[in-house]
């Protein structure tokens, strides 16, 4: 069981700037993510872009960002629970929460912050009827251990890095790769690009583009599928394969949080905008993209005041007895968790003779 | 302000015209959200940069459209259900001489 004082749930900007305005109140962040790095949609998806409305930096990149903010958090040493989602959710009689991740660990903690941004990312399914009746019997959607495709044959489909990228490396570990692609040109990495060219003439991937997938067949586990080439009839090719691994990009899905008793409207969790962005369950609180009320914006800057404000109310929360009253960072510096203090430097006091 | 008709077909086949502004800087994708045509979170999700296809459209009518750039190409590369018309509704700015368009939503996936 993992404890802290505040569990936020999504390791975006908004839940990783939490940690620091937490921190600043002597609180522990501990964060759950689905994806396995944290950043969110800055690292999943746009890295490479640039933001222009952050507050003080006239552009920068989203993956800077998310490094920058790491950085202003490490003091604060927030755990992390990645690549699982958050699956349940329960209230104890003392009014604190058990988080569930869908691997079935276990996170307390008197507050949670969800900072979901629009949901967890899970895999594109590709529309392919019976699908869903192979998935883990063949079909994955996620390489989890490359070691399942020892010696085994395998087909990918995709055009990005991901199916790029894979098919390089299992080209060494199944029996046979097959690379299928709609169109004849990827978007990946040119050095990927080129290496799956390689690999492609000397025999050990078998590329077949343009083409889709357009069945899948077996009885109780993936025994082949059926690729359309050309998109014509007579170019179809059945092809015996103990794995299929479509690879089509990640798409957020709010996801288990939605059957959390959470009012939800416009998919996305009704908070209270006036106070302190709590939900209808007192003691959970939305901040960031994944909550709305009147007027709401969703900018990474206005999850940073969220967050903010949230972290305040949690405090009073958690020591409903205690007095406190905000302290600029200028004045207070910043003490971590790890025994780093920040401060302003003293100014000195000198006569001038 | 200068507004031309669009029509959009939601994704309950639904058909709406609609006012679309030619002087707000705004791309087909936006107008739909902004007439709320397809519930928040499942257009638009990755804000407008080709790269989630959730602003998938057919192009019904012959109206001429700015020309396809890599991104966009490269994203319906990888969705779902497309189709010879799809274009992104975030790579399309609404033009004054688009007057008349029609579009489908493509599906949810």
């Amino acid at each position: 069981m993992i404890k802290t004082d505040i569990l936020i749930i999504g390791a975006g900007p908004t839940g990783l700037f939490t940690v620091f305005e937490a921190g600043l109140l002597k609180l522990k962040c501990h964060l759950i993510d689905a994806l396995p790095q944290p950043g969110g949609q800055c690292s999943e998806i746009y890295p490479k872009k640039p933001i222009y409305d952050i507050p003080a930096f006239p552009e920068v990149l989203a993956g800077d960002l998310v490094n920058n903010l790491m950085e202003q958090i490490k003091a604060f040493e927030p755990g992390f629970t990645l690549g699982e989602r958050a699956q349940t959710i329960d209230k104890l009689d003392d009014g604190t929460f058990i988080v569930t991740t869908n691997k079935g660990t276990k996170h307390h903690a008197p507050v949670v912050a969800i900072a979901g941004g629009l949901g967890s990312f899970e895999p594109r399914k590709p529309p392919i009827a019976n699908i869903a009746n192979f998935e883990d019997k063949g079909v994955e959607y996620i390489i989890r251990d490359p070691e399942l495709y020892r010696d085994k044959k395998v087909v990918i489909a995709g055009g990005g890095d991901s199916a790029l990228d894979w098919s390089i490396f299992l080209a060494d570990v199944a029996s046979e790769v097959t690379l299928v692609h709609r169109r004849n040109e990827f978007r990946g990495a040119l050095d990927s690009v080129d290496r799956v060219k390689e690999l492609k003439d000397i025999g050990k991937i078998n590329l077949i583009t343009p083409a889709e997938i357009d069945q899948v067949n077996g009885n109780e586990k993936l025994e082949s599928v059926l690729i359309r080439k050309n998109n014509e009839a007579s170019e179809e090719i059945l092809l015996e394969v103990d794995h299929f691994i479509p690879l089509f990009g990640l798409s957020p899905k709010l996801g288990p949080i939605a059957d959390w008793g959470l009012e939800i409207e416009k998919n996305a969790i009704k908070v209270n905008n006036s106070l302190d962005y709590q939900t209808n369950i007192p003691g959970i609180y939305a901040i960031g993209d994944v909550n709305t009320y009147p007027g709401k914006l969703k900018l990474i800057l206005c999850g940073f005041h969220e967050a903010t404000l949230m972290c305040q109310s949690a405090y009073q929360r958690i020591f409903p007895d205690k007095k406190y009253v905000m302290k600029y960072t200028t004045v207070g510096g910043v003490t971590g968790f790890d025994g780093t203090k920040k401060e302003a430097p003293k100014a000195v006091v000198k006569a001038i003779n | 302000m200068s507004d031309i008709k669009v029509t959009i077909i939601d994704r309950d086949n639904v058909e709406h015209t609609i006012d679309a502004p030619t002087d707000m800087a705004m791309n087909l994708m936006e107008v739909v959200r902004s007439y709320e045509l397809a519930p928040e979170g499942t257009i638009g999700v990755c804000g407008g940069m080709a790269m989630c296809a959730s602003c998938q459209c057919y192009v019904l009518s012959d109206t001429e459209l700015p020309e396809m750039q890599d991104e966009e190409e490269a994203m319906l590369a990888e969705a779902f259900y497309v189709e010879d018309n799809s274009r992104l509704g975030c790579q399309i700015p609404i033009l004054p001489e688009m007057e008349g368009l029609k579009v489908k939503l493509a599906p949810e996936s």
